[in-house]
């Protein structure tokens, strides 16, 4: 897995994020518009396909492929188990009352 | 000069015919046998002599390439306008169309794609209602 905050560091990458939040499953074509349209971005379609591959790598989106169609689906968890590493268990929306142990290894789908 | 003609590459006429006339609404304009297939054009109902659309056969073979390139990152063919892209969205899908992109507002449009089971997908798009306000 590669490494989440790096995947995070660029604007155009949390501006992906963003748009995956507000919708999931989204045709490379959909998350360009949505780049251009609604946050201004003039990069390339190959430009974010690259930062795609980044989020990939760090497990923060998912291809899935649906027939003849490519989707791209936001995975959480690695943010889940980033943020718990410094959170104390009570914080942590998963800690729960069992601890930070058990905490760490449940895995929850976004 | 002008633009009288646009095309889609359909993989199969009979089956493209149909499909852009009982589904999508456009009425025949054009059907005349070339070689072994048809020049075939539908037009809009709204605009009966206005731009054509050839519903083109896709028999060269780099044309399947790129069209399935095309629907894998979820790219349109082509774009139609409507006047409505979520009441045009939500007959279509009743009708059975397949979506890749639900209606969403990109900026002063409104856009949704669906698949034309030709081996393309379609845009649409109509103006966003609050900016036309």
């Amino acid at each position: 897995m590669g490494d989440v905050f790096k995947a995070l560091a660029d604007p155009t990458r949390r501006a992906i994020v963003d748009e995956l939040t507000e919708r999931n499953g989204q045709t490379l074509f959909e998350l360009c518009g949505r780049l251009v349209m609604k946050h201004g971005l003039g990069s390339s379609r190959q430009a974010i396909s690259q930062h795609l591959d980044v989020l990939e790598a760090a497990g923060l989106v998912r291809v899935r492929r649906a027939g003849r169609y490519r989707y791209h689906d936001l995975d959480t968890a690695p943010l889940e188990q980033a943020v718990r590493r410094w959170l104390p268990p009570s914080t942590t929306r998963l800690a729960g009352s069992r601890g930070s142990r058990a905490a760490t290894d449940q895995e929850e789908s976004p | 000069m002008r633009v009288n003609l646009a095309s889609v590459l359909v993989d199969d006429q009979e089956k493209a015919l149909r499909f852009y006339t009982d589904v999508l609404g456009f009425v025949p304009k054009v059907d005349v046998p070339v070689g072994e297939h048809r020049w075939l054009t539908v037009v809009s109902p709204e605009d009966p002599d206005g731009v054509e659309l050839l519903l083109e056969p896709d028999a060269h073979p780099a044309a399947k390439q790129y069209k399935a390139a095309l629907v894998e990152d979820g790219i349109p063919f082509t774009s139609f306008a409507v006047a409505d892209c979520r009441a045009e969205h939500a007959r279509l899908r009743g009708l059975g169309v397949v979506f890749t992109q639900e209606p969403a507002e990109m900026g002063p449009v409104t856009t949704a794609v669906f698949d034309d089971t030709c081996g393309n997908l379609i845009q649409i798009a109509s103006m966003t209602a609050s900016m036309t306000e």
